[in-house]
């Protein structure tokens, strides 16, 4: 009884401390604060989204930076085409309209995950590691290599897409707005695990035998699963690409991937605001470390080697503990 | 006599240079529990794989109700009416009692391609497994973790889950391993409180539950069906006796 009014309570007090944050930020002149906040919820997005194939449906997916990346490239490409006024393929036009390019991203990355999906769940464990990995190389050095969206150097998006009535301009307003996406993104991760179709993806990762024997044709579950995944992280990417108003191949390296797998086990893997707290811990970390020496790696890899040893189940498991014990 | 519920034609499987399978007949007519009895690496397990799909035989037929399933998936012959419980219990070890019988009522209801509902909320699933419960006499644990059970109420469980499926025939895969005395009877009365409701294939080492149980027998030694009768047939069989009864004549 008491935990589960500890809970709700402990979620509207971190909801009202992210809504009064700018405020914070300004009070105490700390201005970096906001955009570290910022980023810490689209990655927060990305992980989440990462984890649910991964932590919920026990599918490890290396290659999730590909759909991350997507998502900022379709941005960046919309809003090459719009500033230069010439039609992408000839008949689609750009555009800088978020309400256009974010669900853009979601559905292009989306069909991109159905495809990468549709092959790789074809084998499992290192196979299904290995083949997302290729895949998301295999994006990362086409990006690189075209040359008419930046190749290399990436794209350049001189404005922030527009959202009626708001001013993008401001990074306060951006942070308003990805603070909004993320809430309404928990919301609905939060009713999909819990649903029917998250009953047999949680089904699946504790014992595809089982599974099979009571009935479940896996394939065509895993496969929605990973489209759901691969949409969250296009969705992150493209709230990245207006958030630094720059798409690189680097979105997609497996470096990323490798990024968004570290924040889901530093956070709790198969939680659902676990992975929204590893990209806290891991952006603070990088942040902090990162200002004292130029080997910030270093120091995170040994955090997270104790994190995986001692805390069984990341930094939420770790707090939930100590939370509990003091109770 | 009625066309049997299961009906297997010439079921060949090899494992590289070992015949795990040697041109296996066997039927299970409506009604029936039909055992199927044989040492330790007789096949039986195979053949309970082969039958559910999950192995694929290399030469032979299956077929359910008439109905040929070769090359069918496991998913589309549970659709048919056949379900298992695993001699190794299977279940699923993070939910509790009543999620593991509560899922397979679920996917057995047709598509999971539901997103919003909060399935925990739905309590006509929750129901209908607690009825399954009820039956093998699990009702007071429904909100146990698997984790938490005893090894005799995994195999309870085990079966509530096939019957959530509605099977037509039971596989069953040596329901009475690891269990004691007083387990080993109750499982005895739930399944031949069963007997009215659904065919079995009950493969079982426990020589005191085949003869309270079965119908008919079949032995099977070295993936081969040496004989197959009713429960004196076989008592009185002298290459039974020989092959496997042997020296263990005693009834436990």
């Amino acid at each position: 009884m008491e935990t589960s009014l500890k809970r709700p309570a402990l979620l509207i007090s971190v909801v009202i401390a992210l809504i009064a944050l700018p405020l914070i930020a300004d009070a105490t002149g700390y201005t970096a604060l906001m955009s570290l906040a910022t980023r810490v919820l689209i990655y927060g997005i990305a992980a989440a989204s990462l984890n649910f194939v991964l932590g919920y449906g026990g599918m490890v997916s290396f290659g999730h930076a590909a759909f991350f990346g997507i998502g900022g490239y379709v941005v960046g490409i919309l809003y090459q085409h719009y500033s230069l006024g010439e039609p992408l393929l000839g008949f689609i036009p750009g555009t800088n309209q978020l309400l256009i390019t974010v669900p853009a991203a979601i559905v292009v990355s989306g069909l991109m995950a159905a495809v990468i999906g549709a092959l790789s769940l074809r084998t499992g464990g290192v196979q299904f590691i290995m083949i997302t990995l290729a895949f998301a190389q295999m994006l990362f050095f086409l990006f690189v290599s075209l040359k008419t969206y930046g190749g290399d150097d990436g794209l350049i998006i001189r404005r922030a897409n527009e959202l009626p009535g708001l001013n993008m301009r401001d990074k306060q307003t951006v942070y308003y707005v990805c603070l909004a996406i993320t809430a309404l993104f928990f919301v609905i991760l939060w009713r999909i695990v819990n649903s029917r179709f998250g009953n047999v993806i949680v089904g699946l990762r504790q014992s595809e035998k089982r599974m099979a024997a009571i009935g479940l044709p896996a394939y065509r579950y895993k496969l929605m699963a990973f489209v759901i995944s691969g949409m969250g992280c296009g969705l992150a990417g493209a709230l990245m690409a207006n958030f630094l108003r720059f798409a690189s191949p680097d979105m997609l390296h497996w470096t990323k991937s490798g990024e968004l797998m570290v924040m889901v086990i530093l956070g709790g893997v198969g939680t659902l605001f676990g992975p929204l707290i590893g990209a806290a811990v891991f952006i603070v970390l990088e942040t902090l470390l990162a200002s004292w020496t130029e080997n910030w790696q270093l120091g995170l890899g040994l955090i997270l080697l104790f994190v995986v040893l001692y805390t069984q189940g990341g930094v939420q498991a770790l707090g939930a503990r100590l939370f509990g014990r003091r109770a | 006599m009625s066309q049997p519920i299961l009906n297997v034609r010439g079921l060949v499987k090899r494992f590289g240079g070992l015949l795990a399978t040697d041109h296996v007949d066997i039927t299970v007519n409506p009604g029936e529990i039909h055992a199927l009895i044989g040492p330790n690496g007789a096949g039986k397990t195979t053949l309970i794989s082969q039958l559910m799909g999950e192995l694929k035989p290399n030469e032979g037929t299956i077929e359910i109700d008439g109905r040929t399933v070769d090359g069918m998936p496991t998913a589309r012959r549970v659709s048919l009416g056949l379900a298992r419980t695993f001699q190794i219990t299977c279940l699923l070890p993070d939910y509790t009692v009543r999620d593991n019988v509560a899922i397979a009522v679920q996917i057995r209801q047709g598509h999971s391609f539901r997103f919003w509902g909060d399935v925990r909320r739905e309590n006509a699933l929750a129901e209908e497994a607690s009825t399954y419960l009820g039956t093998v006499g699990l009702d007071g644990r429904a909100d146990e973790l698997v984790a938490n059970l005893s090894h005799g109420e995994q195999k309870q469980l085990e079966l509530a889950v096939a019957l959530a499926t509605k099977p037509r025939l039971l596989l069953l895969d040596e329901p009475m391993a690891g269990l004691g005395h007083v387990e080993s009877q109750q499982m005895i009365e739930i399944l031949s409180g069963l007997r009215s409701q659904v065919s079995m294939l009950l493969v079982e080492h426990d020589m005191e539950a085949v003869f309270a149980l079965a119908d008919r027998i079949s032995v099977l030694v070295y993936g081969r069906v040496i004989a197959t009768g009713t429960v004196d047939e076989i008592r009185d069989n002298p290459e039974v006796r020989t092959a496997y009864l042997g020296e263990g004549d005693e009834l436990c």
